[in-house]
C-alpha cells in the first residue's frame, strides 16, 4: 500500500520567500530518509518551498482567480512529502513517528489511490493516469 | 485484535529482522532467537498497553528479549546448543576479552542495514534448499506468519512449520556463522541472496489464480527486500540490476490482468496503466547497475530487456533489435532453452520470421524443452508468418496437447483451424 507522508510545519504559515534549511535539521531528516530507503519502502520525497513564493488558483462561480502568496489566515501548509509502500496504515504511522519532527511541524498520513480501488468505469476512463504520473522515460 | 494490538504487532514486524538479527549474535542460534523476539512480542503486549508505547520501541523490545532468551538458555540444561550459547554469553562478559568485546558492541551498534544484511545472508545460505530459504527470508526477514507462509506457497501450515524447523537445524548443525561476508566473499554469496529475493518474486508474479491476496504479497516483499539490498550495497552492480528488473516487472502489474482475472500478453497490454513511478525507479537502477560496470549481470540484462518495453509507448514502437541484442548477451552470460526461445521471438520482430525460424528448429532438434508448449506455439506462429500454413497447423496442434491451460489449449486450436483453412484455400 502506498502512503503519502505530509509534512506540515507550522512555521510555513508565517514564513517569508527564503528557503530556510538549518543543516543539522537536514542531516536529520537524511537520516530518517536514509533508515526508510534501507528499510525498502521509500518510494519518492520532495521539499516544497515556502508558501510565500507559491500561488492558489480559486474557482468561485467556475472563475479561477489567483491569490498570491503568503496565503494570510491559512492553516496547515504542505512542507513536503514522502512516498512510501508498506504493509499497512499502522505501518504507515509508525513510520511518521519516527520522523526526527520539531515540535512545530506535523505529519498528516494519507493513502494514495490505487487502480483497484476504483470501479470498472472509474478505471476506463482514467486508464491514461498513470502516464500522467511521471515523464515518458 | 484492537487497534492497540494491532499498532504494537506492527512495531514488532518492523523491528523483528533486525531483534532477531541482534539476538542470534548473542545466542548464538536463529532458532533461539527468534524464540525469544515472539517473547519480547507477548511481553510487550503486556506492557505497552499499560504503561504507553516507549519512545524506543526497537530498544524496548530487543531488551525485553534478551533478557527472555538469556532466561531460556539459563534454563534450558543439556541442549548441545545451550553450551555454544553460554560458552559464547561468557566470553562477550569475560575480562580478559576486552578487545573482542569491543569489537562486539561495535558490531552490535552497527545500523539496522548491517543486520538485515547478516540476517539475510544467512538465511539464503547455500547450506539451504531455495524453498527453505525463501519461507525463512519471510518468515524471519519479513515478519509473516508460519500460516500466512503456507497460503502464500499453497501449502499446509504443517508442511512450512517443519520445513522452518528442519532450515534452522541446518543452519545450527552447518554452524553457519552470523556474518556479513566481505571483499570476494560477499561477491561470491551476493548471488544467492539476489537469487532467492528473485525467486520470492517470481512465485507472486507468476501466480495463475490470483485469488489470494497473499501471492501478490510476495511480489511486495520481495521488491522491498531487493530495495533495502540495493540501497544497503549500493556499489554491487547486480543488486542495482535486481532492483531494476523487479521495479519494472512490478510496473506492469496493474495491467497484467484483466478485470475478470484473465491474464493478457505483453502486446496487448495497455501500457497506460504502466506504473510511471516504478518505471523511472527501475530505469535509474539500471542505469546505477551499468555505472558500476555491471551491464553484462543477468538481472541488468533482464532489466535492460524489461526497460525496452517500457520505453515503447506502444507494443509496435518496440526497439527488437535493441531487445534481441540484450537478449543474446542474456544467453552468453547466462545460457537456457528459454533464452534462446525469447531471443528468438526478439529475433522474428526485429529481423523477420525467416531469421528466427533456424534459432527455434535448433531448439526442437534438443529435448530440452520438449514439454514446454510455447515451443511449438513460437514455431507454428514463425510459420504461419512465413506461408507455411500446413506446417504451422502441426506445431500448434502439438502446442496445444502440450498446455494443461484450457483456455491457451481453445485458442491453439483455433489457430490450427485457421492454418487448416488456409491451406484448404490454397489450390495445390
Amino acid at each position: 500500500m502506498r502512503f503519502m507522508l505530509l509534512m506540515i510545519p507550522k512555521s510555513y504559515e508565517t514564513a517569508g520567500p527564503e528557503l530556510d534549511l538549518p543543516l543539522d535539521r537536514v542531516a536529520e531528516m537524511m537520516q530518517f530518509n536514509e533508515s526508510l530507503q534501507q528499510a525498502g519502502v521509500l518510494l519518492y520525497c520532495e521539499g516544497l518551498h515556502p508558501p510565500a513564493t507559491g500561488a492558489r488558483v480559486h474557482f468561485k462561480s467556475k472563475v479561477p482567480t489567483v491569490t498570491d502568496g503568503p496565503f494570510a489566515e491559512a492553516k496547515e501548509l504542505l512542507g513536503g512529502f514522502w512516498m512510501i509502500d508498506v504493509r499497512s496504515r499502522e505501518e504507515a504511522i509508525e513510520w511518521a513517528r519516527r520522523c526526527p519532527a520539531s515540535d512545530d511541524e506535523m505529519i498528516e498520513v494519507r493513502r494514495v489511490q490505487e487502480m483497484d480501488d476504483y470501479t470498472p468505469e472509474v478505471q476506463q476512463l482514467t486508464a491514461g493516469f498513470e502516464t500522467m504520473q511521471g515523464k515518458k522515460p | 485484535m484492537s487497534a492497540e494490538h494491532s499498532r504494537i504487532a506492527t512495531v514488532w514486524k518492523m523491528e523483528a529482522p533486525r531483534l532477531i538479527a541482534a539476538l542470534t549474535r548473542k545466542l548464538g542460534d536463529l532458532g533461539l532467537a527468534e524464540d525469544a523476539a515472539q517473547d519480547a512480542l507477548v511481553a510487550a503486549l503486556e506492557h505497552w498497553p499499560r504503561d504507553g508505547q516507549p519512545e524506543k520501541p526497537g530498544a524496548w523490545l530487543l531488551r525485553a528479549a534478551e533478557r527472555k532468551g538469556l532466561d531460556a538458555i539459563r534454563h534450558w540444561s543439556m541442549a548441545a546448543r545451550h553450551h555454544v550459547a553460554l560458552g559464547r554469553e561468557a566470553d562477550e562478559a569475560a575480562p580478559t576479552n576486552a578487545p573482542e568485546a569491543a569489537a562486539l558492541r561495535s558490531e552490535a551498534e552497527g545500523g539496522l542495514g548491517d543486520d538485515t544484511l547478516r540476517l539475510l545472508f544467512m538465511t539464503c545460505h547455500p547450506a539451504l534448499s531455495a524453498e527453505s530459504q525463501l519461507a525463512l527470508v519471510l518468515k524471519v526477514l519479513a515478519g509473516l506468519s508460519t500460516a500466512e507462509i503456507a497460503r502464500a506457497f499453497l501449502q499446509t501450515e504443517a508442511t512450512i512449520a517443519q520445513r522452518l524447523v528442519r532450515a534452522k537445524r541446518q543452519l545450527a548443525e552447518a554452524k553457519v556463522p552470523f556474518e556479513l561476508p566481505q571483499g570476494s566473499a560477499l561477491t561470491a554469496r551476493l548471488p544467492a541472496v539476489l537469487h532467492a529475493i528473485y525467486l520470492l518474486f517470481n512465485e507472486g508474479y507468476t501466480a495463475t489464480s490470483g485469488s489470494d491476496w497473499l501471492r501478490p504479497a510476495l511480489c511486495d516483499e520481495a521488491l522491498r527486500l531487493a530495495r533495502s539490498v540495493a540501497a544497503l550495497l549500493p556499489q554491487q552492480p547486480e543488486a542495482q540490476g535486481l532492483l531494476a528488473l523487479l521495479e519494472l516487472q512490478a510496473a506492469r502489474n496493474a495491467a497484467r490482468t484483466a478485470a475478470d482475472g484473465t491474464p493478457i500478453l505483453l502486446a496487448d497490454q495497455d501500457r497506460r496503466r504502466w506504473n510511471r513511478l516504478l518505471i523511472q525507479r527501475g530505469l535509474a537502477a539500471l542505469a546505477r547497475a551499468e555505472q558500476l560496470g555491471g551491464a553484462d549481470g543477468a538481472y541488468a540484462l533482464q532489466a535492460a530487456i524489461a526497460a525496452g518495453h517500457a520505453r515503447a509507448a506502444r507494443f509496435a514502437e518496440t526497439d527488437w533489435p535493441h531487445i534481441a541484442a540484450c537478449y543474446a548477451r542474456l544467453e552468453a552470460v547466462s545460457p537456457s532453452p528459454v533464452v534462446t526461445l525469447n531471443r528468438a521471438v526478439a529475433v522474428s520482430f526485429a529481423e523477420g520470421a525467416a531469421a528466427a525460424l533456424p534459432l527455434v528448429q535448433a531448439l526442437r532438434a534438443t529435448s530440452a524443452l520438449a514439454q514446454y508448449h510455447l515451443l511449438p506455439t513460437v514455431e507454428g506462429d514463425l510459420l504461419a508468418r512465413l506461408g507455411r500454413p500446413a506446417e504451422a497447423a502441426v506445431a500448434f496442434r502439438e502446442a496445444a496437447s502440450l498446455t494443461r491451460n484450457t483456455r491457451e489449449a481453445a485458442l491453439l486450436q483455433q489457430r490450427v483451424a485457421e492454418c487448416e483453412a488456409q491451406c484448404a484455400a490454397v489450390p495445390t
